[in-house]
């Protein structure tokens, strides 16, 4: 059928153009995404040394939730979803999530690559945090509330700060001088934590252990400590991710579209170090989720940060949750560590993709 | 439209901008040409409020522009930067929407009516058949015409050019300044370009200025401001300047046999330019 070309223009005109990228285009995209995650969650809540079915799982879940009855369960079985595996598997998540959506806005606000949640001195400043918690007197009496959370916190925003302060000049605080003030910030916790571990020998192993990281220790209160900070974050980076955007373009050319650079910046950088630091002080130093995860969501779907952040907490809880999974089941009995389990799966995979995408890509 | 009255500038200890006068008004093309050094992207700079001045005002449409805020301003002057990186993995369309950021609330979308500005911007620019390709697909001509898009999808008053045209052969550097002079006469933007092709200068822009140590060493229309010693006062090197022979209007040449017989002579007189 031919088409008059007046009409044809007509009818080219509302759809010629290119989608946009809005919270409403992309809601079936993060929906089929937050689908994925649940599914992955639930799984990894019903796998485990004591093997309970999926619709078991759920049924014990949704006893849970008030004004629901779904008659009465094992008591083991219960516990062990209850109190075990959902807390864990949720903060695992939650963990994930927070690593993953701090590493893309660090990338963002640094339009580094190579930026990780960790870049400030987040993990160096609540390892030496935890270490002194736990060579002090304090650490023997703790009971159930152990006391290394809050002074690992208390570490993590110390070494952000000085980072910040050591990198500003003048009104602004230039993203080299703040990368290499996180380097040095960083070594030098590295170092303090390396003799005090020496030193007090006694106690390297559960010093280790704390680094090392891990939800195998889970609570319910470890998750609502994270909870307020995780959503913070979220709530208070998601909307500039248009801000973001632009910001990709260089500093200056983002000021003279009138964005206020600076004030972004700090915004997402003290958002997003409070979050890691509360993630980091209730579940130890797992490294690589932070600078992956986003990666991985840009070669897959671009790099249009209101898609790049939403997926990116997304994938880093499917992803942390998957890791922990294997992390407990590999060897029963004894866990390996989740930070080996993040690189050692983590990396290939990255790899994997890095060269698919290096393969379709046209030599410049 | 643009005014400045005895603007100071400096980075730290060392001054830049020396007290410049400089008016321009809408619908003005107008180049801005002087030794390397002599502050003109200082003055682009200061305009687009990305360096403060250290003295004098910088008035836009009668407002000082550190009173508008940088939203405000952004809303007014749309800056065009040289080799300014773009963002990989980005299309055209996307680098272009851009330009609406000082139109958009903090929490909010763009919508259709940004859409349309948009298109018209990269239509009018010849890169609306550009507009899935990633950005750094591009070549430099294409690069540019999608910068310009994205300038006038900010819907400008006040256009700032640093060497548009500097990395570009002839036929897309004739088409930029056609397009920059279309854009002055059919819209009635004023456009303030960094141009170091003088010629090409005198060619398209209605006014040329030049620059040399800090202040306006000439400003007016190019038949009057490149004269051959005007010139060779403010570079410190010999030209000659013809008419052309149609429009009358100047071309500027190097004289290299003069340069050879005497360029010592020009090296002393070089001295004031840094």
């Amino acid at each position: 059928m031919q088409i008059a070309p007046a009409r044809r223009a007509r009818l080219a005109a509302p759809d010629d153009a290119p989608p946009l990228v809005t919270w409403r285009t992309q809601a079936p995209l993060f929906l089929l995404a937050a689908l994925g995650t649940l599914l992955v969650a639930l799984f990894a809540v019903s796998w485990g040394t004591v093997d309970i079915p999926p619709r078991t799982t759920l049924s014990i879940l949704a006893g849970h939730l008030p004004f629901i009855s779904t008659g009465e369960h094992a008591a083991t079985a219960d516990a062990i979803i209850w109190q075990v595996r959902m807390p864990r598997v949720l903060l695992a998540g939650m963990v994930g999530a927070t690593l993953a959506f701090s590493g893309a806005a660090y990338q963002g606000v640094f339009r580094n690559p190579l930026a990780e949640p960790y870049l400030l001195g987040v993990a160096a400043g609540a390892s030496v945090g935890a270490t002194l918690m736990i060579i002090s007197p304090l650490f023997v009496v703790a009971g159930m509330f152990s006391p290394v959370p809050p002074a690992a916190f208390a570490g993590a925003l110390i070494a952000v700060a000085l980072s910040y302060g050591l990198a500003r000049n003048g009104g602004s605080v230039p993203a080299a001088s703040l990368i290499l003030a996180g380097v040095a910030v960083s070594s030098i916790g590295t170092a303090v934590v390396t003799y005090l571990m020496l030193t007090y020998n006694e106690r390297t192993l559960e010093i280790l252990n704390w680094i090392l990281g891990g939800f195998n220790t889970a609570t319910w209160t470890d998750a609502a400590i994270l909870l307020p900070y995780a959503a913070l974050a979220l709530a208070g980076i998601a909307p500039l991710a248009r801000i973001i955007n632009v910001m990709q373009l260089d500093e200056d050319e983002a000021r003279h579209l009138g964005v206020n650079v600076e004030a972004v910046k700090v915004a997402v950088l003290a958002l997003a170090s409070l979050a890691t630091a509360a993630a980091v002080s209730v579940s130890g130093i797992i490294g690589f989720v932070g600078l992956i995860v986003p990666h991985a969501v840009r070669m897959a779907w671009g790099p249009d940060y209101r898609r790049l952040l939403p997926l990116s907490a997304l994938f880093g809880a499917a992803f942390l949750i998957l890791a922990d999974l294997i992390a407990r089941s590999i060897n029963p009995g004894y866990e390996v560590p989740i930070g080996v389990i993040t690189a050692l799966v983590g990396a290939p995979f990255f790899l994997a993709l890095l060269r698919r995408q290096g393969a379709g890509r046209r030599p410049a | 439209m643009l005014e400045l009255r005895a603007v100071e500038a400096a980075y730290g200890a060392r001054r830049v901008l020396r007290g410049i006068d400089l008016r321009v008004r809408a619908g003005e093309l107008v180049a801005l040409a002087g030794p390397n050094g002599c502050g003109k992207t200082t003055l682009l700079r200061v305009v687009s409020g990305a360096h403060p001045a250290a003295r004098g005002d910088v008035l836009v449409d009668g407002e000082p522009i550190q009173r508008a805020g940088s939203r405000r301003l952004a809303q007014r002057i749309a800056v065009v930067a040289q080799g300014a990186p773009l963002p990989d993995g980005f299309s055209a369309f996307d680098v272009a929407m851009m330009g609406r950021t000082p139109h958009l609330g903090l929490l909010q979308s763009e919508g259709g009516r940004d859409i349309d500005i948009v298109r018209a911007a990269m239509l009018r620019t010849r890169s609306w058949d550009l507009r899935a390709r990633p950005v750094d697909e591009l070549s430099g001509g294409e690069r540019q015409r999608v910068l310009i898009a994205r300038a006038l999808a900010q819907e400008p008053r006040l256009l700032l050019l640093d060497e548009p045209t500097s990395h570009l052969d002839l036929a897309h550097q004739v088409d930029t300044f056609r397009l920059l002079r279309e854009l002055c006469a059919a819209d009635g933007i004023a456009a303030l370009a960094v141009v170091h092709d003088l010629t090409l200068a005198a060619t398209f822009a209605d006014r040329v200025a030049l620059i040399a140590d800090g202040r306006v060493a000439a400003d007016g229309a190019p038949a009057t401001v490149l004269r051959a010693e005007t010139i060779e006062r403010v570079y410190g090197v010999p030209v000659r300047v013809l008419a052309h022979p149609r429009t009358g209007l100047p071309i500027v040449v190097p004289d290299a046999a003069r340069e050879r017989s005497d360029g010592a002579a020009f090296a002393g007189v070089a001295g004031g330019a840094p």
